[in-house]
C-alpha cells in the first residue's frame, strides 16, 4: 500500500532530525492558524498564491529563497561546529552518516533553491518594468515555474521528517549513487525534487528569452536595454542550453535506479566517468546562470549610486555574451585528476584562464563608472564595492586552480571550497543582496532601514573573510572538504576562526531580517511618493511604487540608452499632456501553477517511496489539470480606461 | 515572419524605416511562435545529451550483443518512412488549417496519426522482439542507452499523438479561434522535430551499427 514507507522512516531516534521537524511543524502550524484567525486565506489565494503578475511573482521566489537561505545556513553552522570540535580523536557530535547528509543537503540547498530562487526573482521582478512592458511573454507559465520550484523545495525539506536526504554530495556522483552503494530513499529525494524544479526553471529560461528578445517597449532596440535585461538574456540563454543536459543526465541515473539500466553502474559496461562529464557540461554554465544576473544588478546599481551611463556599455554586453559562450568550453576542468590527458587539461585549463578575461573586462568598467562619479554610499552600493574586492580575490583563486598541476594538489580540498564560496557568496549573493536593497522600495513603496542594512552588509563582508580565508590555508595544509573530523590538532584553530566567521555571518542574516521588521514597523515614515528614491536611470523608476498591476499605464517611447533619465533630462513628464487613457488587458489569475505543483508534489513523493498507485494519481492529476486549462477560453481581464486615468491623477497629486 | 523580425535592419520597400528591434512588443503571434521555437531548441539539447550517452556507450556491450546483431535495416527503413511521410500529411494539415478547413483538418490530422501509430506500432514491436531476446535494457550500457534514446523518441510520439487528439477536439469544440490555431502551429512544429531528431536516430544508431 505505501511501498517503503513505514514508521522508521520518521527519525524518532535521532534527535536532531526529529526536534527541527517538530519546530518546522509547528512553526508552519502556527502561521497556518495565524492566516485563519486573521482571515487572511482569501486574500493569499486570489492575490498571491493564484496570481500570474510577476512582480507577485518575484516577491515570492525572493521570500522563498530568503526561508531557504535560514535552512541552507543551518546546515553550514552545524558543519562548521562540527569540524570546531572533531580535531584530534574527538568525533564531534554528529555521525558521519547525518553529516554526509548535511553537506550534500547545503549544497544542494543553497544552489537549486537559494540563489537559483532569488536570481530568478530578481529577473521577474524587474525585467519587464525595465523592458517598459506589462508582463512577462507566458504568464502562466510563470506561475507554473514557481510552483515548480516550490514544489522541489518542499520534497527537499520533506527529507529531513520522512526518511533521509543524500549522503553522496550536492552532485551525487555515481557510481556511490547509484542503488548498489546508495540503497534508501536519499538520492530519490534529490533527484526528483530536481526533476520537477528543474522543469520550471527551463520554462522560465524559454519565458525570459521570449520577453527579453520580443517584448520590449516601443524604441527599445538591443543597444538601448539596460544592462541588467543583457546579462538576464544571457542567463536564460544559458538556461535553455543547460538545463536539458540536467534533466537528461538525472534521467539516465532514474533509470539505473529504478528500472536496472547500466548508464553508470560499476558492471555490464557502466560508465561513472560519463556522468561527471554531464553533469558539468551543465554545472559550468550554472554558475554563469548565477552570476551572470549578479553582474546586471551591480552594473544598474554602480551606475545609478555614481550618478553616470555605464562606462563601457558595448564593452559590457561583449563581455556578457562572451562568458555565455565561453562557459560551456570550460567543464572539465572541474575534473583534471580524472585522467583525461594532458593535452585535453591543458586545452580546458587555457580556456579557463581565458574565461577570466571578459569578467576582468567588467570589473574595469565598474571601476571606471565609479570614477568621476558623484558617488553616494547607500547600501546597495557597499554591497557592489564588498562585492567587487571579494570576487576578484575568488576570481584570482579560480584561475591558481586553473592549472591543471595546481589542481591536482588542491582539488578536493577545503581550498576549492573557500574558492567557490568566494564567488558564490562575493558574486552571487552579494548580488541578490544588493537586487533586494534596490528593488525593495519598487516594489513595496517604501526603503529599507539604511543603519541596519549597512550594519547587515557589515557582518556579511567581515564574517565572510573570516569563515572563508582560513580555509584557503587550511586547503593548503593538506585538510580535504566533506571531511566529519580530523587528526591534525593544528588545524583545529583555524577551524575556530571559520566558526567565529560563520557567527557573525549568523549575526548578518538576524540583521537583514531585523532590517526588514523594523522597516516594516517604520513604513509610515519612510514611504516614498516618488516612485524614483535613488535617482535611477531604467524605466521601473518612472512608474509608481509599488506599481499598478499593469506596470506602464501607456508604454513609454524609449528615446536612447538609460531611458528614464533621458526622460528627466528632458523635462518630457511635467510637460507632456494627459494622454488619451485607454483600456488595458491583463492575464487572468489562475490556480494552474499551484494545482500542478501540488500533483507533481505527490506524484514525487510517491515516485520516491515506491507507492505506484499514488504516482499514477498524481500523473492523472497533472494531466488532467493540463487538460482542462488547455480548454479555457477567457483568460484576460480588462482593466478600464477610467481606473487607469484615477490611478495617474492621484499619482500627480502632491 | 518572425524570422524577419529578428533582422534589426527594415527590408526593402518597408513602408516604415524604424529598426524591427525598435517597432515595441512583437504581436503575440509571433511570441507564442518563438517561445515554441525555444522550448524545441531546449528538447533538442536533451536529445543530444541521449545521443552523446549512446556514442559512448554503443561498444559497451558487455559481451551481449551489439547493433549488427540486432537491428534490421529494412524493417527501420519501413518505419523511417511511416514517419517521414507523417511529416508531409502534418505539412498538408497546416494548409488545411490556413484555409481554416476543418474537414481537412481532421482528414490530414487522421493521416498523420495513423502513420505516428503505424511507426510507433513497429517500433514497439521490435523493442519487444529484442526484450524478448534477451536483449533488453539491462543486459549492458549500450543497450540501456539504446533504449533511452530511442524510447525517449517513441514517448515524444506518443504525447505528439495524444495532443493531436486533444488538438482535434479542440478544432470541433472551441472552431479555429486564434489561441486554438496557434497551438495547431506549435503542435506542427512539434511534429516536425521529431522528425528531425528521427534523422538523426536513423543515421547514427541504425545506419552507424557496424555492418
Amino acid at each position: 500500500m505505501f511501498g517503503k514507507l513505514t514508521w522508521d522512516a520518521i527519525p524518532f531516534n535521532q534527535p536532531i532530525p526529529f526536534a527541527t521537524s517538530l519546530g518546522v511543524i509547528a512553526v508552519i502550524g502556527a502561521i497556518v492558524l495565524l492566516v485563519l484567525w486573521k482571515g487572511w486565506t482569501r486574500y493569499l489565494w486570489d492575490e498571491w498564491i493564484t496570481s500570474v503578475d510577476h512582480k507577485r511573482l518575484g516577491v515570492m521566489y525572493a521570500l522563498l529563497a530568503l526561508v531557504m537561505l535560514v535552512r541552507g545556513f543551518t546546515d553550514a553552522m552545524m558543519m562548521r561546529s562540527q569540524l570546531a570540535l572533531a580535531a584530534g580523536g574527538a568525533e564531534g557530535y554528529l555521525p558521519p552518516e547525518h553529516y554526509n547528509q548535511i553537506f550534500s543537503a547545503h549544497g544542494t540547498i543553497m544552489i537549486f533553491f537559494v540563489a537559483m530562487p532569488f536570481v530568478i526573482g530578481l529577473m521577474n521582478f524587474a525585467i519587464p518594468l525595465q523592458l517598459g512592458i506589462r508582463d512577462v511573454a507566458f504568464p502562466v507559465l510563470n506561475s507554473v515555474s514557481f510552483w515548480l520550484t516550490a514544489s522541489g523545495v518542499l520534497l527537499v525539506n520533506l527529507s529531513l521528517f520522512i526518511g533521509s536526504f543524500a549522503r553522496t554530495g550536492w552532485l551525487v556522483y555515481p557510481p556511490l549513487s547509484e542503488l548498489a552503494y546508495s540503497p534508501d530513499v536519499g538520492v530519490d529525494y534529490y533527484l526528483w525534487a530536481l526533476q520537477i524544479s528543474g522543469v520550471g526553471t527551463l520554462l522560465t529560461g524559454i519565458n525570459f528569452t521570449t520577453t527579453i528578445l520580443k517584448l520590449r517597449a516601443p524604441g527599445m532596440g538591443y543597444g538601448r536595454m539596460p544592462v541588467f535585461c543583457w546579462t538576464a538574456l544571457a542567463s536564460n540563454l544559458l538556461i535553455i542550453a543547460a538545463f536539458p543536459i540536467l534533466t537528461a543526465t538525472f534521467a539516465m541515473l532514474l533509470l539505473d535506479r529504478y528500472l536496472g539500466f547500466h548508464f553508470f553502474t560499476t558492471d555490464a559496461g557502466g560508465h561513472a566517468m560519463m556522468y561527471i562529464n554531464l553533469i558539468w557540461a551543465w554545472g559550468h554554465p550554472e554558475v554563469y546562470i548565477l552570476v551572470l544576473p549578479a553582474f546586471g544588478v551591480f552594473s544598474e546599481v554602480i551606475a545609478t549610486f555614481s550618478g553616470k551611463p555605464l562606462f563601457g556599455y558595448r564593452s559590457m554586453v561583449a563581455a556578457t555574451m562572451g562568458i555565455c559562450v565561453l562557459s560551456f568550453m570550460v567543464w572539465l576542468h572541474h575534473f583534471f585528476t580524472m585522467g583525461a590527458g594532458a593535452d585535453v587539461n591543458a586545452f580546458f585549463g587555457v580556456m579557463t584562464m581565458i574565461i577570466a578575461v571578459p569578467t576582468g573586462v567588467k570589473v574595469f568598467n565598474w571601476l571606471f563608472t565609479l570614477y568621476g562619479g558623484r558617488v553616494r554610499f547607500s547600501s546597495p552600493l557597499m554591497w557592489a564595492l564588498g562585492f567587487m574586492c571579494t570576487f576578484v580575490i575568488g576570481g584570482m583563486t579560480g584561475v591558481l586552480l586553473s592549472i591543471p598541476p595546481a589542481d591536482f594538489v588542491l582539488h578536493n580540498s577545503l581550498f576549492l571550497v573557500a574558492h567557490f564560496h568566494n564567488v558564490i557568496i562575493g558574486g552571487v549573493l552579494f548580488g541578490a543582496f544588493a537586487g533586494y536593497v534596490y528593488w525593495f522600495p519598487k516594489a513595496f513603496g517604501f526603503t529599507l532601514d539604511e543603519r541596519l542594512g549597512k550594519a547587515a552588509f557589515w557582518c556579511w563582508l567581515v564574517g565572510f573573510y573570516l569563515a572563508f580565508m582560513p580555509l584557503y590555508a587550511l586547503g593548503l595544509m593538506g585538510a580535504t572538504r566533506r571531511m566529519q573530523h580530523y587528526h591534525e590538532t593544528g588545524w583545529q584553530p583555524l577551524m575556530i576562526v571559520a566558526l567565529a566567521g560563520a557567527l557573525v555571518i549568523l549575526l548578518g542574516i538576524v540583521l537583514t531580517g531585523l532590517q526588514l521588521y523594523v522597516s516594516i514597523r517604520t513604513r509610515a515614515a519612510r514611504i516614498d511618493r516618488t516612485g524614483d528614491p535613488w535617482n535611477g536611470r531604467t524605466l521601473e523608476w518612472s512608474i509608481a511604487s509599488p506599481p499598478p498591476p499593469w506596470n506602464f499605464s501607456t508604454l513609454p517611447q524609449v528615446q536612447g540608452a538609460d531611458a528614464y533619465w533621458g526622460m528627466k533630462q528632458a523635462g518630457r513628464e511635467a510637460a507632456a499632456q494627459e494622454p488619451e487613457w485607454q483600456d488595458i488587458h491583463l492575464p487572468r489569475s489562475t490556480p494552474v501553477g499551484v494545482v500542478l505543483a501540488f500533483f507533481a508534489t505527490f506524484a514525487g513523493f510517491a515516485m520516491i517511496w515506491h507507492i505506484w498507485w499514488l504516482a499514477i494519481v498524481g500523473i492523472a492529476g497533472l494531466t488532467v489539470t493540463a487538460l482542462a486549462h488547455a480548454w479555457r477560453v477567457d483568460s484576460e481581464i480588462t482593466v478600464p480606461a477610467r481606473d487607469i486615468a484615477e490611478h495617474e491623477r492621484r499619482r500627480q497629486r502632491p | 515572419m518572425s524570422l524577419a523580425d529578428d533582422l534589426t535592419t527594415p527590408v526593402e520597400g518597408d513602408e516604415d524605416k524604424t529598426p524591427y528591434s525598435e517597432r515595441g512588443p512583437a504581436p503575440v503571434d509571433v511570441v507564442a511562435g518563438f517561445g515554441f521555437w525555444l522550448f524545441l531548441l531546449s528538447d533538442i539539447v536533451m536529445f543530444s545529451a541521449f545521443f552523446a550517452a549512446y556514442a559512448v556507450l554503443v561498444d559497451h556491450t558487455a559481451g551481449g550483443p551489439d547493433g549488427l546483431k540486432l537491428f534490421n535495416r529494412t524493417y527501420v527503413l519501413i518505419e523511417t518512412m511511416c514517419l517521414l511521410l507523417s511529416s508531409f500529411t502534418c505539412g498538408l494539415c497546416s494548409l488545411a488549417i490556413e484555409r481554416r478547413d476543418a474537414r481537412g483538418t481532421y482528414l490530414w490530422a487522421a493521416a498523420t496519426v495513423l502513420l505516428g501509430a503505424t511507426f510507433l506500432g513497429l517500433e514497439l514491436s521490435e523493442f519487444s522482439r529484442m526484450i524478448a531476446d534477451g536483449a533488453g535494457p539491462t543486459r549492458s550500457a549500450f543497450l540501456s542507452a539504446f533504449f533511452t534514446l530511442v524510447g525517449t523518441h517513441g514517448l515524444h510520439v506518443t504525447l505528439g499523438l495524444l495532443w493531436f487528439v486533444s488538438m482535434m477536439a479542440q478544432v470541433a469544440t472551441l472552431g479555429f479561434r486564434p489561441i486554438v490555431v496557434r497551438r495547431l502551429l506549435c503542435l506542427t512544429l512539434f511534429w516536425h522535430a521529431l522528425d528531425i531528431v528521427w534523422i538523426g536516430v536513423f543515421t547514427i544508431v541504425y545506419l552507424g551499427a557496424r555492418w
